[in-house]
C-alpha cells in the first residue's frame, strides 16, 4: 500500500505544507500542496536523499572569524561531520566573499567558501 | 554641513534606499551608520535564506549585505562609519557624533529614517527568579557567535519561537550545545514554518507551544527553568509545571522598530507597528522624512525591506527635486484580524503594494478589501499567520474610483 509523508518545504519562506504519496520502495509517487515545482525536487531529495547548505564560522589567523557556507547541498546525515571539518580550518585574515576555504567537503564533491570579507571587526 | 538627503542606518534598508535615491538621481547623499561596517545585522545573520525573492538566488546574510554594499561603494555614495545620530529636528535638522568631528549637524533636504529595530529584553518579559549570567536576547548571542567566535553555553532553553530563536538553535546545536527547548507562549510559532522544519525538527528540538518559562534558578550563573504550560488566558498552569536543567536562557520574544529618533522629531506612531504613520511612499507626517525597513514595521524577509526601501528612496528623490504634491486619496482601516498596514494611507493613484499582518492563523480565509462597503478586492488564503507578512496591490484603477476615502481591510474566516 502506498504510504503517506507530510512534509514543510524549506526552499523557500513560503514554507508549503506539502503531502507526499511514496511507492512501497520509498520512491515519490505523487506531490501535492506544493506551490511550485521546486517543491517536487525538495520532496524528491526529502524522501530519497535528504540534503542541507551548513552555514557556520571559520577562526581566522589573528582570532576573529569569517562566515562560511557549504556552496552547495550535503547529505544531512553529514552535517555534523562537516561541522568538524569547518571548526578545524585557520583561514587566513585576507579571505573575502567567495574564496574557497575547504574543497570537497567530507568528499561531498562541495567546497565550503567565505561568505563575509576577512574576519568580523 | 548640509545635503541633499541623509539616510540614517547602513543597514539593508538604508543600502537600498541609498541605491534607489542615487538612480533617481539624487547625487549629495550621506550615509550615518553607528557600527564599524555598513550591513546591519545581516552581518551576523550568517544562515542562507536571504535574496530569493530580490536576487533570485539563495544568499546568506553577509552575501546579501555585500551585494548593497558593493553597490553603495561603486556608485560612490558617501557613508560615515561609527557615527551615532543623537538628534532629528521637526526642520530636518540631523546630529549626530563620531570620534573625528566630535558632535555636528547635517541641514538636510530630505530624510530617510532606517534604523531598524530592536529585540525585546529580558526586562520586558516579567520572568520571576534569580538574575544569574546566562541570559541573552537571541540576536546578542547571535553576535558572539557568529562574529565573535563565543559560545554563550552549553546547555540551552529558548523562549520565544521568533525566527532568530530558531535559527540560533540550530546554530547553537551545530557548535555542540544541547538546545532542551524552544518554548513558545502562543497556541502557534512566531516563525517561519521551514524555520521550524530545518531548525528545530532537523535535530529533534521539542517546540513547546502555549509554554513559558516562569521561574529562572541559579545564582551566579543559569541553573535551569521552570517552564509551564499557560491556558487559553495565557496565565501558567501550575499543576503542568516542569524543571529544565540548562546553563542558558535566549529569549526570542519579538522585535521592536527603533524610533526614538523619530518620537524625538515629533512624528507620531502607530501603536500597533510601533513604527510612523506612513503613505505609499513611506513618507511621515513630516514632509520630506522618509521611514522603510524594520524601523518602520518589522519584515520577515529581508528582501521585503530592499523593496519598501526603493520605494522610499524614490520617493525621497522626487521630494528633492520638488515634485511631490500630495493629497489624501484615502486612509486603511483594519478589523482586527488584520492587525495593522502599511502604508496606513495612500496619497496617490498609483499601484500600490499594501502590506499587513494578522492577528492569529486564519485557514481558508479570504482577504477583502473595501471601499466603504463595496468590495474592491478579494483574495482567497489557504493560510493566514502572525508570523507572515502578506501584501495586496491596490492598482490605481481600484484607487482612482474610490466614492470615498475610507479603505477596510479584513480577513473573512
Amino acid at each position: 500500500m502506498a504510504k503517506e509523508r507530510l512534509l514543510t518545504c524549506i526552499v523557500c519562506p513560503r514554507g508549503c505544507q506539502m503531502k507526499i504519496t511514496l511507492t512501497d520502495d520509498g520512491k515519490v509517487e505523487a506531490v501535492e500542496g506544493n506551490f511550485c515545482k521546486r517543491g517536487v525536487t525538495y520532496a524528491n531529495d526529502e524522501c530519497t536523499n535528504p540534503r542541507r547548505t551548513v552555514t557556520s564560522t571559520v577562526v581566522c589567523k589573528s582570532g576573529g572569524v569569517a562566515a562560511v557556507k557549504t556552496e552547495n547541498t550535503v547529505p544531512k546525515g553529514l552535517v555534523f561531520e562537516v561541522m568538524k571539518a569547518i571548526n578545524a580550518v585557520v583561514a587566513p585574515d585576507d579571505v573575502t566573499v567567495g574564496d574557497v576555504v575547504i574543497e570537497n567537503v567530507c568528499g561531498t564533491g562541495v567546497n565550503v567558501v567565505v561568505t563575509s570579507n576577512g574576519p568580523a571587526k | 554641513m548640509k545635503a541633499d538627503l541623509v539616510i540614517i542606518g547602513g543597514g539593508p534598508a538604508g543600502m537600498a534606499a541609498a541605491v534607489a535615491a542615487h538612480e533617481a538621481g539624487v547625487r549629495d547623499i550621506i550615509i550615518l551608520e553607528r557600527d564599524n561596517a555598513l550591513g546591519g545585522i545581516l552581518r551576523q545573520c550568517i544562515h542562507n535564506g536571504f535574496g530569493l525573492h530580490r536576487f533570485g538566488e539563495e544568499l546568506t546574510g553577509p552575501e546579501y549585505a555585500y551585494r548593497y554594499e558593493t553597490m553603495v561603494k561603486e556608485l560612490g555614495i558617501p557613508y560615515m562609519l561609527d557615527t551615532m545620530v543623537i538628534e532629528v529636528s521637526e526642520n530636518k535638522i540631523v546630529t549626530a557624533m563620531n570620534r573625528e568631528r566630535g558632535i555636528f549637524e547635517i541641514e538636510a533636504k530630505a530624510i530617510i529614517l532606517a534604523m531598524g529595530c530592536r529585540e525585546r529584553p529580558k526586562g520586558a518579559l516579567g520572568i520571576a527568579g534569580t538574575r544569574p549570567a546566562g541570559i541573552f536576547t537571541a540576536g546578542t548571542a547571535q553576535k558572539f557567535v557568529n562574529m565573535k567566535g563565543y559560545m554563550p553555553g552549553k546547555q540551552v532553553v529558548i523562549l520565544g519561537s521568533g525566527d532568530i530563536g530558531l535559527i540560533m538553535a540550530r546554530r547553537m546545536t551545530l557548535e555542540g550545545a544541547r538546545v532542551m527547548a524552544v518554548c513558545e507562549l502562543m497556541p502557534y510559532s512566531g516563525g517561519l514554518a521551514r524555520n521550524i522544519e530545518q531548525c528545530l525538527n532537523d535535530f529533534n528540538i521539542p517546540l513547546r507551544l502555549s509554554h513559558t518559562v516562569v521561574e529562572i534558578h541559579g545564582k551566579e550563573r543559569v541553573e535551569g527553568v521552570t517552564i509551564a504550560r499557560v491556558d487559553e488566558n495565557r496565565r501558567p498552569i501550575k499543576e503542568s509545571e516542569e524543571y529544565i536543567p540548562c546553563d542558558t536562557l535566549l529569549l526570542s520574544c519579538g522585535l521592536i522598530p527603533e524610533n526614538e529618533l523619530t518620537k524625538g522629531a515629533g512624528i507620531s506612531l502607530d501603536r500597533v507597528t510601533g513604527g510612523a504613520v506612513v503613505d505609499g511612499e513611506r513618507e511621515t507626517e513630516i514632509p520630506g522624512v522618509f521611514a522603510c525597513g524594520n524601523v518602520l514595521h518589522v519584515h520577515d524577509l529581508v528582501d521585503y525591506v530592499s523593496e519598501e526601501s526603493v520605494i522610499a528612496g524614490q520617493a525621497a528623490a522626487k521630494y528633492i527635486n520638488g515634485e511631490s504634491e500630495k493629497a489624501l486619496v484615502a486612509r486603511i482601516s483594519v478589523d482586527g484580524k488584520v492587525r495593522y498596514t502599511v502604508p496606513q494611507k495612500i496619497t496617490e493613484t498609483a499601484d500600490t503594494e499594501v502590506y499587513f499582518r494578522v492577528a492569529n492563523v486564519y485557514r481558508d480565509a479570504k482577504i477583502i478589501v473595501k471601499d466603504g462597503e463595496r468590495v474592491i478586492l478579494s483574495k482567497k488564503a489557504q493560510k493566514l499567520a502572525p508570523a507572515e507578512m502578506e501584501k495586496v496591490k491596490l492598482t490605481s484603477e481600484m484607487l482612482s474610483s474610490l466614492s470615498g476615502n475610507e479603505i477596510s481591510f479584513s480577513i473573512e474566516v
